[in-house]
């Protein structure tokens, strides 16, 4: 039979091209997105970035004020600490701390999370609301208490915190991918698939997860500021990462004692969590609306 | 020889109770019919008549209390899933969510080859794209998507997926009962052709009595879960004999006359 194409040259872009095509459209999130990329390469690159260690103490440069100060030099470009750090330095290593491990955590719960939602929702019975319904009252606690009762037991340290954190979140990925499964099961397709003679793994595979993008970017952009949050608060509170470790919650502590000589010890900080939040919760809420779009449009 | 052969096919809607004996709420059947090759078979009753139960139980998404089906003279209930999904396919209502909206049409199309034939991809590309021409489309539907189609070419994508495993019989749920009339008359026209090239065994639920008696060689009358009548479609639009089959021919030929005047 001859290939007829009627538009030789027409090009078919893939599931990801076509939600290139709807993020491009908003320039909010492409900005967000921007801001993003800049955070993951501050994260994978920092020892090349960090113009000086971030526990190195010059005794001579005690609280230098930033650059832009007219008392400030370049050598030290957001000044130093009360121990004579360069917060630059520190700066890029918190990035490191805070946003890489928080990104690791909401990847691992993420998969976690899906994967035991997935066993709940395609099974039926007791089994099912078993797993709902423990993981229903976990996720009544706010997951910061869950995580501090979590570290009452465990002790304090950053790797305990991340196994608090990594707890805490799972729950509200099991909750949503049960009941979206759950939803999704009663439509019509999934009885066409049945009709194909498909087997339960091959239908979550093949009919439920290409639908499942953009619940899973709501629940991981939310699960990675909470998580951010979480880290940095915990550090804040002396819980999760220690002194003289370079984590954005712990810097803000030291910065409190020296706030009123030199405010920049908190705001450099502070800065920085704010524009990960934000532009991970830019980069969340375009890729969803992206995704959405592409299959409206 | 028939093609598929119904004998007594009952079944039982029950609601189970946590203390006391679970309830029938609905009786279907016995429901006996045959089918032989070519002949296509509807399936006419006011709602919940039982009417897609019946299409479900004979596709297999619901197991029938007592009853037997055979396909060429053999007990299907017995043989194993694959062999009933591959000879009886099914048309659903609503063409629209009956297709995954997150794959292309080409990996919807795949899905049933790759569980239930050997073919490999190159095969089974080329069998989507011939497929989709025999119902009407052109082969590069295969990348798009189902919000890029209109009602009738989603109607011709339910086609093409029941056609596409080379099925015995075609079974389907009010097929045309969402599309306009010009589109309606499409599909309609291209299932017959289809059935008289392939040799299909047709069976479908309408509440059109004018597409009923247009196309179908027999007809069964269901009311409340029992068959009320049912035989040769002229016979019983000619001569009915039952009370509410009459009244269902009286209502059709009332609207007939209305158009003609």
């Amino acid at each position: 039979m001859p290939q007829s194409s009627l538009y030789q040259e027409e090009h078919y872009p893939s599931p990801l091209q076509y939600t290139w095509m709807e993020f491009k459209k908003n320039h909010i999130a492409v900005a967000g997105l921007f801001c993003f990329a800049f955070f993951l390469i501050i994260t994978i690159f920092c020892p090349l970035l960090a113009p000086f260690d971030p526990n190195m103490q010059q005794i001579g440069d005690l609280l230098i004020p930033p650059s832009w100060y007219p008392n400030g030099g370049i050598s030290h470009l957001f000044g130093t600490d009360a121990l004579g750090r360069d917060l630059l330095s520190r700066i890029i290593y918190g990035c490191r701390t805070t946003f890489g491990i928080s990104l690791l955590l909401v990847v691992v719960a993420m998969f976690l999370g899906v994967g035991l939602g997935a066993l709940a929702g395609m099974s039926k019975g007791f089994r099912s609301s078993f797993i709902n319904h423990t993981l229903d009252s976990i996720q009544a606690i706010p997951t910061l208490l869950i995580a501090i009762i979590i570290i009452a037991i465990l002790g304090t340290g950053l790797v305990n915190s991340m196994w608090a954190i990594a707890l805490a979140l799972i729950p509200q990925f099991v909750h949503q991918t049960r009941d979206f499964i759950r939803h999704e099961l009663s439509k019509e397709y999934i009885m066409a698939a049945k009709l194909d003679g498909a087997s339960k793994t091959h239908i979550f595979m093949h009919s439920i997860l290409p639908n499942m993008g953009e619940m899973l970017v709501v629940q991981g952009t939310l699960a990675l500021s909470v998580s951010i949050l979480d880290i940095s608060a915990l550090g804040f509170l002396k819980l999760g990462a220690q002194a003289p470790s370079s984590e954005l919650g712990a810097m803000l502590l030291e910065g409190i004692e020296v706030a009123y000589i030199a405010p920049w010890t908190i705001a450099v900080p502070g800065g920085a969590l704010f524009i990960m939040i934000i532009s991970i919760n830019l980069v969340g809420d375009g890729l969803r609306s992206a995704l959405r779009n592409r299959l409206l449009h | 020889m028939d093609l598929i052969n119904v004998r007594d096919l009952t079944f039982q809607n029950r609601i189970k109770k946590m203390w006391s004996k679970s309830e029938v709420t609905f009786d279907l059947g016995p429901v006996s019919f045959n089918l032989k090759e070519g002949e296509t078979l509807a399936i006419v009753g006011n709602n919940s008549s039982g009417k897609s139960l019946l299409a479900k139980l004979l596709v297999g998404i619901e197991t029938p209390k007592s009853g037997k089906i055979f396909m060429n003279g053999m007990d299907i209930n017995k043989s194993d899933i694959s062999v009933r999904c591959h000879d009886i396919r099914m048309i659903f209502q609503n063409s629209n969510e009956s297709l995954n909206p997150g794959l292309t049409l080409g990996s919807i199309l795949e899905e049933p080859l790759r569980l239930n034939t050997k073919l490999n991809a190159q095969e089974r590309t080329s069998l989507i794209e011939r497929t989709l021409r025999q119902v009407g489309l052109m082969s590069e539907h295969r990348f798009f998507y189902r919000h890029m189609l209109s009602d009738g070419q989603r109607q011709r994508i339910a086609l093409a997926r029941a056609l596409i495993l080379n099925p015995k019989v075609i079974v389907a749920d009010e097929p045309f009962a969402a599309l306009d009339p010009s589109v309606r008359s499409q599909a309609v026209n291209l299932l017959m052709k289809l059935q008289l090239d392939l040799g299909l065994g047709f069976i479908f639920i309408s509440h059109n009595l004018g597409i009923v008696r247009h196309i179908s060689d027999k007809v069964i009358i269901m009311k409340e879960g029992k068959v009320v009548e049912s035989g040769k479609t002229d016979v019983i639009f000619n001569w009915p004999k039952d009370e509410y089959t009459k009244k269902l021919v009286d209502s059709h030929q009332a609207l007939v006359n209305r158009h003609h005047l």
